[in-house]
């Protein structure tokens, strides 16, 4: 099932192939097609998920490369569950949305929407590093072809940004995967890539150092994580706005997830150890990220900078390393996919119109567009933490869980949130109130059924996330506390047992 | 007198390659006519036969002529490799042949003798016959390079790479003699048999001779600081030659190299390895560091096939079967990915018009758009991104580093590749990123470019995606040296 759900989406790109790419109409009904079986497919995927169960469900397995011992495995848990849902949620969406956005080459756009769908949902489920490298590193290129080829004037500086900052964290994540398995060898004298054997390698708490930082790199450079963000806002500037939904509501959350699934598990003492840097770094990206967004003019980079702000949340939850934490982490992350995401195709509504995405240039859009106006605002709020919807279940179980780590860093990380509600309330009211006294402003037309049609289902999650959280909670619950449980049994056997500390120390003056 | 052992098992597929060298050169008598296609149909077949004996042989492991010629998996790997290497060569060759006005039957022929050469060095076991098989293949293409006769570049090519190449074997063969002075004899057994009870004055000549013959092929595979030849001769020659060179002749010397070093100089291991360590990370950084500011699409492709050299001396140093075995199917891979660039190039040349600025390329991914995918997916390949074949020989290389406990020098090798995706992706600016304003005349009347941009862009795809049996293959050749 889980495979079929990776590569239905290939399957829909080796389609788009043989149509001509003079029939737009055509490839673009197809595109859309060709989106929905792994959304349906994930629908079922969640029926079927047993909520009581921590472990991985759906285990699929197969030999890929036997002399090295790779293989294709894949499954979900608790964690994954949701995102993978989120990226099947949010692509046809974005498929739907490029039929307005996108006029040229629509063919190749489709084509590559669809191939990073399969590396992202590849990503999410794949349970062999081997395999997990691979899909990250694949996803580079569509988004790569998607920002350099349909983006904006500086597209090709964005794209190739993107691209470097991404490689060079991965590839030393790559040594890193090398190391990791080669250790695993001298110690089971058996190659093996599994994540679940790999948790348990006990690897020299000085190597592990090295481990770490060389997965934390590669993750927080896609988080992004303050100071590594600046790739960011330049992706999303000139990103067309499909590029930009995926990249905020899925991309981002791979490097969130990276940290989750592998660098944390497999390295817990040093992650522990990490906790005041990767927290501090979390609240600065807070703070910063938020007051960065204050001053933008431009709508795209203002949202883009208040990703830096709400990913800094869920780092900072997971980094709490208790059940609210972590899953107020995992709920943030699909309440930034949704909220961030809609909040881009809604700058990408108004831009495709006015052409231009600068505050200065709005105002009193509120007696124009009432179906445009009721849509953002709802979004806006929720994307500042409104109670009643989903930003705020994250964002109070975030600061909750952080809170029992420490109260100090909490209470900074707390103004990001006052600091949200200003940025983003200020923002609406530049773009939405005052006099409608722009001439090309009194043109513009609502929202078209289309439009309605792509904004209408984030806006039913947002709500239904924020009222009845049950469902996904129960869902992530078992997973997260049995995470939670692994990681408390090494930070007990670190406080009760001084050998290891003794062994690092004597690592330390070697 | 005593003649040696004469073993045709041993010599079979050289020997068929060569009298498929001879074939041609009759059959070009007899041809009439400018047009010299058949000739190239003749190669390949001989080519292709020499690649099934090669397979046929796969289980056998015989020395011959006492000792100094050998036919082992290892020898029979580069073999296809090289036959590989040569029919797509000739495949592109031959609708390109017209476009640089070359119209002689001397072409194939020559092709064909420095195959032969190559197939020799892969199974030399005596250093006389390395030498022979370097002069064999060398001379050949050095001819090969000033072959586009009109054109100044190629006659300048010629004339450096000669005698560059020249100079570079004084070093070989002033290594070849020091050895013998040692030893008395240039047998590698005999050689490594008594490389450990070596010393003073004779491990002190051994060590020179061993330093002398990795200039030798240092200058073949050109690697920093004997690298200096490359980017003129790879601009200035045929743009089929240079591929030729930048694959076949640049395996054919890692096949020499490797055989004498990582397996008969391994007792010398410590010597030599701190040494290649130096050169591979100055040719990795430094083909990858001057690749970024090249314009031309030919120099930019020679100074990643510096750095390429550099990722395969990182697996030299690495060593033992892992790094061996990586070597090998590096490689493989590299002769694929490298082959089909060239293929690309070759598309966009026209009489009088190489074509080969970058610029040239501007707005090619989608005007044509299979030219401009299996372009992309060689830049890519080469770059390593998965799931395409150069990622799965860099992933074993580095494995294989990493393995011998050297995780610094993994650590530069990714960081080279970091670098080395600026210019790979910047041929995809230009093909997919910008506007092209020409016109370039490309496959429809070129079947055999078309073929050959087929075999290398589906190889480089599915060795990607399922590396496992190649590897197998590269693994077990390597194991037959021991």
């Amino acid at each position: 099932m889980l495979s079929a759900i990776v590569f239905s989406p290939l399957l829909g790109a080796l389609t788009l192939l043989f149509i001509p790419r003079e029939q737009v109409a055509g490839l673009r009904r197809s595109a859309f097609v060709f989106s929905l079986p792994p959304f349906i497919l994930s629908l079922l995927l969640f029926a079927a998920f047993d909520p009581a169960d921590a472990g991985f469900q759906f285990v699929e397995q197969a030999a890929w490369i036997p002399a090295l011992q790779v293989f294709y495995r894949v499954g979900v848990d608790g964690m994954s569950l949701f995102l993978v849902m989120l990226t099947t949620f949010l692509t046809p969406l974005v498929v739907l949305f490029g039929w307005g956005d996108i006029e040229k080459r629509v063919k190749e756009y489709m084509i590559f929407l669809l191939l990073l769908e399969v590396g992202m949902l590849g990503a999410f489920v794949a349970l062999d590093l081997f395999l997990f490298y691979v899909f990250w590193e694949v996803m580079l290129v569509p988004m790569y072809f998607i920002i350099g080829v349909w983006g904006g004037p500086r597209r090709i500086y964005a794209a190739i940004k993107f691209v470097l900052f991404t490689m060079v964290g991965s590839l030393l994540m790559l040594v890193a995967i090398l190391y990791l398995v080669w250790s695993y060898q001298a110690a089971h004298g058996q190659l093996s890539f599994d994540v679940v054997r790999l948790y348990d390698l006990q690897v020299p708490l000085a190597a592990q150092r090295w481990l770490f930082a060389a997965f934390a790199l590669a993750f927080a450079i896609k988080v992004p994580m303050f100071p590594l963000h600046t790739w960011l806002p330049d992706a999303h500037v000139e990103a067309p706005t499909g590029g930009s939904v995926i990249l905020a509501g899925v991309l981002l959350k791979l490097g969130t997830y990276g940290f989750l699934r592998y660098a944390i598990p497999l390295f817990q003492a040093v992650a522990v150890e990490a906790w005041p840097y990767i927290a501090g770094a979390a609240v600065i990206g807070i703070v910063y990220g938020a007051l960065v967004s204050m001053v933008q003019p431009d709508l795209k980079k203002l949202v883009a900078y208040s990703s830096v702000s709400h990913l800094g949340f869920v780092m900072l939850g997971m980094f709490a390393f208790n059940v609210q934490g972590i899953t107020g982490s995992l709920y943030q992350m699909l309440g930034h996919g949704l909220s961030t995401g809609a909040l881009f195709l809604i700058v990408g509504v108004i831009y495709q119109r006015r052409h231009t995405r600068m505050i200065a240039d709005f105002g009193g859009l509120w007696k124009q567009l009432p179906l445009f106006s009721a849509v953002f605002l709802i979004v806006m709020l929720s994307s500042a933490g409104l109670p009643g919807l989903n930003g705020f279940v994250g964002e109070f179980m975030i600061l909750l869980g952080a809170f029992e780590a420490s109260p100090w860093v909490t209470a900074v990380g707390a103004t990001g949130v006052i600091l949200g509600a200003v940025y983003l309330l200020w923002m609406f009211q530049r773009v939405m109130f005052g006099p409608l006294d722009k001439p090309a402003n009194q043109q513009l037309t609502d929202l078209t059924a289309r439009e309605l049609v792509v904004l209408v289902p984030v806006l039913v999650m947002i709500v239904a996330m924020g009222v009845y959280p049950r469902p996904f909670l129960s869902r992530m619950e078992p997973a997260v506390k049995a995470y939670v449980a692994r990681l408390e049994r090494v930070r007990v056997a670190q406080a009760t047992d001084p050998a290891p500390q003794a062994v690092a120390q004597a690592d330390r003056l070697r | 007198m005593n003649f040696p052992d004469i073993s045709w098992l041993a010599l079979l597929p050289t020997l068929v390659v060569m009298g498929t060298a001879f074939l041609v050169l009759i059959a070009d008598l007899a041809m009439e006519g400018p047009d010299r296609e058949g000739l190239g149909w003749i190669g390949i077949v001989g080519l292709l036969v020499a690649s099934l004996v090669s397979a046929m042989l796969w289980n056998s492991h015989q020395s011959g002529f006492a000792g100094t010629f050998v036919v082992d998996r290892y020898a029979l790997f580069f073999n296809l490799v090289f036959c590989l290497a040569a029919v797509l060569t000739l495949l592109m060759s031959m609708d390109y042949l017209d476009t640089i006005e070359v119209r002689t039957g001397e072409y194939y022929v020559l092709l064909l003798f420095a195959t032969a050469g190559m197939l020799m060095m892969a199974a030399a076991t005596d250093l006389i016959v390395l030498f022979l098989g370097l002069e064999v293949m060398s001379v050949g293409v050095y001819v090969l390079a000033g072959m586009a006769r009109r054109d100044l570049r190629s006659s300048e090519a010629a004339v450096k790479y000669f005698l560059l190449g020249a100079f570079a074997t004084g070093f070989l063969v002033f290594g070849i003699a020091l050895i013998y002075g040692a030893f008395g004899t240039t047998a590698l057994g005999p050689v490594s048999a008594k490389l450990a009870s070596s010393a003073g004055e004779q491990r002190a000549l051994v060590l020179i001779g061993m330093a002398l013959l990795l200039v030798g092929f240092g200058f073949k595979i050109a690697a920093v600081p004997f690298h200096a030849w490359a980017p003129d001769v790879y601009e200035g020659a045929p743009t089929s030659i240079t591929a030729l060179m930048a694959v076949g002749v640049k395996a054919a010397a890692f096949a020499a190299f490797a055989r004498v070093f990582l397996h008969h100089f391994a007792g010398l291991a410590t010597d030599w390895t701190g040494v290649v360590r130096i050169v591979a990370v100055l040719t990795m950084t430094l083909g990858n560091v001057v690749a970024l500011l090249q314009r031309n699409i030919k120099r930019m492709l020679a100074y990643s096939s510096i750095a390429h050299a550099g990722y395969l001396l990182v697996g030299m140093v690495a060593g033992k079967e892992a790094g061996g075995a990586a070597v090998l199917y590096y490689l493989l891979v590299y002769a694929l990915m490298n082959l089909g660039a060239f293929a690309v190039v070759i598309a966009l040349a026209r009489r009088g018009e190489p074509n080969e600025d970058l610029d040239d390329y501007a707005g090619l991914g989608f005007q044509y758009p299979f030219l401009g995918f299996s372009m992309a997916v060689f830049m890519l390949s080469l770059a390593g991104i998965p799931s395409l074949a150069g990622f799965t020989g860099k992933f074993y290389l580095f494995s294989a580093a990493v393995k011998s406990g050297y995780v610094g020098l993994a650590v530069i090798a990714v960081l080279n590749s970091v670098v080395s995706m600026y210019y790979y992706a910047g041929v995809l600016v230009k093909m997919y990123m910008s506007e092209g304003n020409r016109e370039v005349e490309i496959l429809t009347h070129r079947p055999h470019l078309l073929a050959t941009l087929l075999i290398t862009s589906a190889g480089t795809i599915l060795l990607g995606l399922f590396p496992s049996w190649a590897f197998d293959l590269a693994r077990s050749a390597f194991q037959s040296l021991s």
